[in-house]
């Protein structure tokens, strides 16, 4: 249910606001070594290079040739369906797991047969990473410990970590006496206390539940923002990985798909597999018109519209061809017809653009905007739609709304505010915004 | 996203199927239900009280013939003969001596190797397990034959002494300390926990003695009490290999001294227990979820 609010967030521009009040309150708290400025590396920031990485178990690759930069300072997510090596590429950085060719570079120096021990990483995991027979305090001193630190020291140390993450008060209490959001917040603490040079987390947020999970999350960005410390952060939840990076890396059978800021991998996927990974996309049929075409994008036709092609590098398009048609919830258009047939409710001037009549089948709501299912007669699904798109899927399924399953599906986002007239059985006409779609084989 | 899709689909999909078995239920099946469950309870009263009368009734048995006097009554006279009786003090301390250096090498031989196997070599977890079921399998004759055998050319003090019971004791005790420890690991994340350590910089020695033993502290100390429970109480292979221990002891001076023998079965049986019981606390004094003796089999 988590994924009921993502769409929301996800839109361009909603990654912007990341230091709020938790931010503000760590920073007031600083008490000296960090000079609290914003967005700036620590002193120390280092760069991480993995160059070419390859690992392979048995005959499945995890890691084909993955090649990644991260600047000091800067915080990646790199973002995946399971399996497609985004752990392992994490596990390699941390030494976990030793690439079978490649290197790794920290701060231009190869740290490739490293020991894990002794790369100077802060590493967060899944979950129960917790020491359970140490305190909260005990669990932050512990690498402390092992760097020789006096008692009292690495004691005030911890104390003053623990207050960073909010829990000054639980120092006292076993990892079994917290809860599942404070476990990850000790263990954040005590992947911090070590003052790494690299803060690895490896999903810290996937088993807590999602009111805790948003909190954390804009505290660990917060906190990752005012340390300045370069971080790596693996996730296969599209929300984190877009409200919290400086840069989004999608992945797929151990190769980087696509890495950009989070709003260009939204609004630009290079492929289709990104425009449905991130984010909900719809399939619609089209056809590529033969004018215009080569490098510079040309113009398919889709429900009655021309829209330009954005350009997509090595696609498996050629021209002429039928195509399907990728467009995200909120470039769909939806006027509302009266029952005679003519366009009434006109909104953002889209009326005048031409359209197919749809009929609306179901509307979710999910705060700001209202998701809403419209049915397109005579226009089928294009393609099997992909891991984005499950909705589709499951709802042009026979039996499920859309009847004989003949008629295809599109959702549209529509600002809650002006979805009054849009009722389920509502006839509507149905366009496109005009702005460059991503094409991909039917 | 799917759900929000499945919304319609699902009640239509599942409403026949979970619809009638709750209407039937409560009409039809109450009746035999509560007869069933009072003939379960009852059946179940009486293993536990035979099983009880199974267990109880020789130590009862044996606690009243231990207090009886010579002329009929009852004293303590033979718990105060113990000490006299020859040979009693240095039968016990070889067998205490032996249980401390077989806990000791089924400790410090079982821990690194399993958590080893655990993280490195998990494949061979099988492999482990079934051998250390074999003990139970092969006749203590075999055992001692093999040992000896495996220690020819060993030097003398080691053979020429009871020392050598202690590596017989090992093997008898692998059964009980590995499954005791193989249920203490698979409480823990020994995994996360050994990659934690190592992340913030610890080393092998740290993840050893600062992370496996303190968290395997209930398991480790239920396979210290079986081990060292089974080696105060064995004596098939001492008697074979003569040597005198406690439980050698116990049989001699039952041939002469009845009472007296009894008198000590029934003592080592509560100091057992006793040390049984102090140990089960120490090792859930954190209130933590103990895995104390979590997967030994019956017996």
């Amino acid at each position: 249910m988590g994924e009921t609010t993502a769409t929301a967030d996800q839109a361009p521009g909603a990654v912007a606001g990341d230091d709020g009040r938790a931010g503000a309150r760590a920073a007031d708290e600083a008490g000296g070594g960090t000079g609290g400025a914003l967005a700036v590396p620590a002193a120390g920031a280092v760069g991480i290079e993995l160059r070419e990485l390859h690992r392979a178990y048995g005959r499945v690759a995890a890691l084909d040739g993955l090649s990644l930069t991260i600047a000091p300072g800067e915080l990646v997510a790199l973002l995946g369906p399971s399996g497609c090596g985004k752990t392992t590429a994490l596990r390699a950085l941390a030494g976990f797991e030793r690439p079978d060719s490649g290197q790794i570079l920290v701060g231009g120096i190869d740290i490739t047969g490293v020991p894990a021990n002794k790369r100077d990483m802060g590493m967060v995991f899944q979950a129960y990473s917790l020491f359970p027979n140490l305190t909260a305090l005990g669990n932050v001193a512990f690498g402390l410990r092992l760097r020789g630190l006096a008692a009292r020291r690495r004691r005030a140390r911890a104390a003053e970590l623990l207050e960073l993450v909010g829990l000054a008060d639980r120092a006292g209490q076993y990892p079994h006496q917290l809860s599942g959001g404070q476990q990850q917040r000790v263990a954040l603490a005590r992947a911090l206390a070590i003052e790494p040079r690299v803060l690895l987390l490896d999903e810290p947020l996937s088993a807590l539940d999602a009111q805790v999970r948003a909190a954390l999350r804009d505290e660990i960005r917060s906190l990752q923002t005012r340390l300045g410390i370069t971080t790596l952060f693996v996730t296969h939840d599209q929300e984190e990985a877009l409200s919290l990076a400086d840069r989004v890396g999608v992945m797929r059978a151990g190769r980087l798909e696509q890495i950009a800021a989070p709003e260009v991998v939204y609004a630009w996927p290079r492929t289709a597999f990104v425009a449905e990974f991130v984010g909900t996309v719809n399939r619609l049929p089209g056809r590529l018109d033969a004018a215009g075409t080569g490098s510079g994008g040309g113009t398919v036709e889709v429900i009655g519209q021309r829209l330009p092609v954005l350009e997509v590098g090595s696609s498996d398009r050629s021209l002429g061809q039928d195509v399907a048609v990728l467009v995200r919830p909120e470039a769909v258009l939806l006027a509302a017809l009266d029952p005679a047939g003519g366009p009434e409710g006109q909104r953002d001037g889209a009326a005048a653009a031409p359209g197919v009549p749809g009929r609306v089948v179901q509307r979710s709501f999910r705060g700001a905007v209202t998701r809403v299912q419209v049915e397109l007669p005579g226009i089928e699904r294009a393609g099997v739609a992909g891991t984005g798109s499950a909705e589709l899927t499951a709802a042009a399924a026979p039996g499920g709304p859309g009847g004989a399953g003949r008629s295809g599906l599109v959702v549209a986002d529509v600002a809650t505010a002006q979805v009054g007239d849009l009722a389920v059985g509502a006839q509507v006409l149905v366009s496109l915004a005009d702005r460059p779609v991503l094409v991909t084989a039917p | 996203m799917a759900a929000v899709a499945g919304t319609e689909a699902v009640p239509a999909g599942q409403g026949p199927v979970t619809g009638e078995p709750a209407r039937r239920g409560p009409a039809g099946g109450r009746r035999p239900r509560a007869a069933a469950a009072v003939r379960s309870s009852a059946w179940r009263w009486a293993v536990l009280l035979l099983a009880a009368l199974y267990f109880l009734l020789p130590m009862a048995a044996s606690l009243e013939f231990s207090l009886r006097d010579r002329d009929g009554g009852y004293s303590l006279e033979s718990y105060r003969a113990i000490v006299d009786e020859p040979g009693f003090a240095s039968a016990l301390w070889t067998s205490v001596k032996l249980g401390l250096i077989t806990v000791a090498l089924t400790i410090g031989l079982l821990v690194p190797t399993m958590t080893l196997v655990h993280l490195r070599f998990p494949w061979l977890r099988r492999v482990i397990e079934t051998i250390t079921v074999l003990p139970l399998v092969i006749p203590p004759v075999v055992l001692v034959i093999g040992v000896l055998g495996a220690f020819e050319g060993a030097p003398n003090w080691l053979i020429g002494s009871p020392t050598i019971l202690a590596f017989e004791y090992v093997i008898l005790a692998m059964p009980f300390a590995y499954r005791s420890l193989d249920a203490g690991i698979g409480a823990i994340d020994l995994r996360t926990l050994v990659e934690a350590s190592r992340s913030l910089g610890g080393g092998w020695a740290t993840e050893l003695f600062r992370v496996v033993l303190p968290n395997l502290r209930g398991a480790v100390l239920g396979a210290c009490v079986l081990t060292l429970a089974l080696v105060l109480g064995e004596f098939a292979m001492a008697s074979l290999l003569l040597w005198s221990t406690f439980p050698t002891w116990v049989v001699q001076v039952a041939g002469t001294q009845a009472g007296v023998s009894v008198a000590v079965s029934v003592l080592s049986l509560f100091l057992t227990w006793a040390l049984l019981m102090l140990l089960m606390f120490l090792g859930d004094r954190r209130g933590r979820r103990s895995t104390f003796l979590g997967g030994v089999p019956g017996g």
